[in-house]
């Protein structure tokens, strides 16, 4: 790898030649502002559309201003990236999109959490408009249960496309028209709900203004909270522990798991429970369903059913092989299943009264507590999903100081987990806690080294071998719904040797999930959050689901054996098949 | 599905279009070129037929309708029997093009780009057409007329009555 020596601002620099302008004044902490541009390098998700004009610098003999985001550095080349000139270029193309962009600012969802509001206060646009014009108005859609368009504020910055297309391999966001005209939709500008969407919400994780947003239950909750005939309860998803500290201005990387408990009975949930130890019911599950599987000649690999973005993923992309992921629901799902029966039967409460709310990194998440098939006795098993940045919108609205709150327990007995629950909120994670428990029920000897450090980091695609008793059991791992296509597409031809496999549709697993704290196209953020995920896995006593004692004395009190008839009653579901489109 | 594709002839217009696939050596960045085909078979392309394409060339009909709404070439909407193409070029322009235009449009009842409701008459706005020399200039059904002025244009839409 050659290097080629540039200077910007005056200052020197040698750079790799395959470099931009962009990356090299990085390196010399020289802040470009950009608009369009995304780097997620790790996670291979990279929007280069140059549509913006907003990283425009001066190159030394160069006509024009050059987007510093795709142009390469070059031997000698001298670049200017705060000139009178780059500067006013760069205020000309902000102040351009702000004339063709609602002036709604103050009660958008996005407020305070916009770029193109940031850019425009950088920018030192202040007083009014310099351009006016045409504005471009279209219908809003708000037809899915998870991700509402707004596409009078978008921008054309084509960071959803690439997600949806490109890291995804979704297909259903795309531009149309031209020049003016130009918008991004699903085909034919079909409402969302009709298409093969899988409501993963990468769109909405890296929309840079209000375009793309989740479907708010914020003012629902308020209401059963409010309505002294319910008996509200909440979970919480792993991810959002290790990210909610991020919405109130703390340093991403710590579980906030204590504090997040006291918030919720603050904001005045009855009982605060955890999807964690639903995650642990998911492990006697599928583990179960493993292990029946390998021992009775099933159909193999087993896939990982946890992620409602995933499963619709392959009910519209992968009709022929309904038949290999597991059968289990996602653990919310089960938890909202136990809570409107177990629980309910258990603490004299009247299940119609009871009113399940999911706290999620996740959008699809919504979408999933609709899906009829996983209704339990006829009612919804969860009633509400929100996610951690709805969490922390309720938190500020109640006017409550997180940072300050004090470290608090949930409540039993669904709130007690151990450290495979944790780990759900990553990638590997899931697959991770199914060997802890597996390896042990098939080998009857117990698994010192709980770590399998092959499963985690965020490679697109990981494999391990795992000798259990006299068989090399073949692990795999894909994040992101292109590389989750990738091990399919291996499956359908017949390559796969796998035993088992986990998927997860969001790059990062949940911890990247679409319903998260925007990470403004940080991946050490996502980093980080992976860190605390496992610091806590850590420092838990328990570390296998299996010995979760709330878990054993479900068991014992209801369902009965793991994979029992009522435990599949309750606890499993079946597929559809999906139209692409 | 089913709309339109309900009886033989249309049966036969898809398997043109499924022939001529095949017969490609390589569909990969081949979407232009059906979609041409496409249009040639079927006169426009609809919502069917462009899903019809995505599947048989694996591209989500997201892109597909990307693509035919981005040249100005495709069209979704059937065009009409006959099809005024009307040159907003440089010169057509300077020359009083738009004129032209906005009293077809006004005698049509129609926009450019649009089909009268009884399908007789569609109207396109072209680029140059490479006859500034008689600018400004309009075709129907490819009959050049050129050096024109608003008061020809009743005594040449009423030849297509």
């Amino acid at each position: 790898m050659s290097e080629v020596k540039l200077t910007i601002n005056g200052i020197d620099i040698n750079v790799p030649e395959e470099y931009t302008i962009l990356e090299a004044a990085k390196l010399l902490n020289i802040e470009i502002p950009t608009l369009c541009h995304l780097d997620l390098h790790d996670l291979k998700a990279v929007n280069k559309a140059a549509s913006c004009r907003v990283c425009v610098v001066e190159v030394e003999g160069r006509r024009n201003l050059s987007p510093a985001c795709v142009t390469k550095v070059a031997e000698g080349m001298k670049v200017q990236t705060n000139s009178p000139r780059a500067v006013r270029g760069r205020r000309t193309s902000v102040e351009l999109l702000l004339s063709n962009h609602p002036q709604e600012c103050l009660y958008c969802e996005k407020n305070l959490h916009c770029d193109l509001q940031k850019l425009a206060a950088d920018l030192g646009i202040v007083g009014g408009l310099k351009y006016e014009g045409a504005m471009t108005t279209y219908e809003k859609d708000a037809s899915s249960y998870s991700i509402k368009r707004n596409m009078d504020k978008c921008v054309l910055c084509r960071r959803c496309e690439t997600m949806c297309n490109e890291v995804q391999t979704c297909g259903v966001l795309s531009a149309v028209d031209r020049g003016f005209e130009t918008v991004v939709q699903p085909s034919f500008g079909l409402p969302m709900m009709e298409t093969a969407c899988t409501f993963c919400g990468q769109c909405a994780a890296v929309c840079p203004t209000g375009a793309l947003s989740e479907i708010s239950a914020v003012s629902d909750v308020w209401d059963e909270l409010n309505n002294p005939d319910k008996y509200v309860i909440v979970q919480t998803g792993p991810a959002v522990r290790a990210a909610l500290g991020e919405e109130f201005g703390m340093e991403p990387g710590h579980c906030v798991t204590g504090k997040m408990a006291c918030l919720l009975r603050k904001l005045g949930f009855k009982k605060v429970f955890d999807t964690d130890f639903a995650a642990d019911l998911t492990i006697m599950e599928e583990a179960s369903e493993f292990a029946h599987r390998l021992q009775h000649g099933g159909k193999l690999p087993i896939l990982t059913s946890c992620c409602p973005g995933w499963v619709k993923f392959f009910e519209h992309h992968y009709q022929d092989l309904l038949d290999i992921p597991s059968s289990c629901k996602s653990p919310h799902e089960m938890f909202g299943a136990i809570a409107k029966t177990y629980y309910a039967e258990k603490f004299g409460v009247d299940p119609a009264k009871i009113v399940v709310v999911s706290v999620m990194p996740c959008l699809a998440k919504k979408y999933e507590a609709a899906r009829p098939e996983l209704n339990t006795e006829g009612m919804k098993s969860v009633d509400y999903v929100i996610t951690t940045r709805e969490l922390a919108k309720m938190a500020k609205e109640a006017g409550i100081d997180f940072s300050h709150l004090k470290d608090e327990e949930f409540d039993n007995p669904l709130g007690e987990s151990t450290g495979a629950a944790v780990i759900f909120g990553t990638t590997g994670g899931v697959i991770e806690a199914a060997l802890r428990t597996a390896y042990e029920w098939l080998t009857n000897t117990t698994l010192e080294k709980v770590d399998f450090e092959a499963l985690r980091g965020m490679e697109g695609i990981k494999e391990a071998t795992v000798k259990v008793n006299d068989l090399d059991v073949k692990i795999a791992v894909a994040h992101g719904l292109g590389n989750a296509r990738k091990l399919l597409d291996r499956i359908r031809s017949g390559e796969s040797t796998y035993h088992a496999i986990e998927i997860m549709a969001c790059p990062g697993g949940c911890i990247g999930g679409g319903g998260q704290p925007y990470h403004h196209g940080d991946i050490e953020i996502l980093k980080a959050r992976t860190n605390a995920i496992y610091e806590e896995d850590r420092g838990k006593p328990i570390r296998k689901s299996h010995e979760n004692p709330y878990i054993k004395q479900l068991y014992e009190e209801f369902l009965g054996e793991p994979y029992s008839e009522k435990a599949h009653h309750l606890l499993h579901t079946h597929y559809v098949k999906r139209e692409k489109l | 599905m089913s709309t339109g594709r309900s009886n033989s002839i249309t049966e036969e217009k898809y398997q043109e279009l499924d022939n001529y696939i095949g017969s490609l050596d390589d569909t990969r960045g081949a979407l232009i070129s059906v979609l041409h085909k496409a249009q040639s078979i079927f006169g426009y392309l609809p919502r069917e037929v462009q899903r019809h394409i995505g599947e048989k060339l694996d591209i989500p009909s997201a892109k597909v309708n990307g693509v035919v709404t981005f040249y100005s070439f495709f069209t979704e909407v059937p065009k009409g029997e006959h099809l005024i193409q009307i040159c907003m070029g440089t010169a057509c322009f300077v020359r009083g093009a738009e004129g032209i235009l906005s009293m077809l449009e006004q005698k049509l009842q129609i926009k450019a780009g649009q089909t009268t409701a009884d399908g007789k008459f569609s109207i396109d706005a072209l680029r140059c057409i490479g006859a500034c020399g008689l600018a400004p200039v309009m075709m129907v059904d490819g009959k050049v007329y050129g050096r024109l002025t608003t008061d020809q244009i009743d005594k040449i839409l009423a030849e297509y009555k």
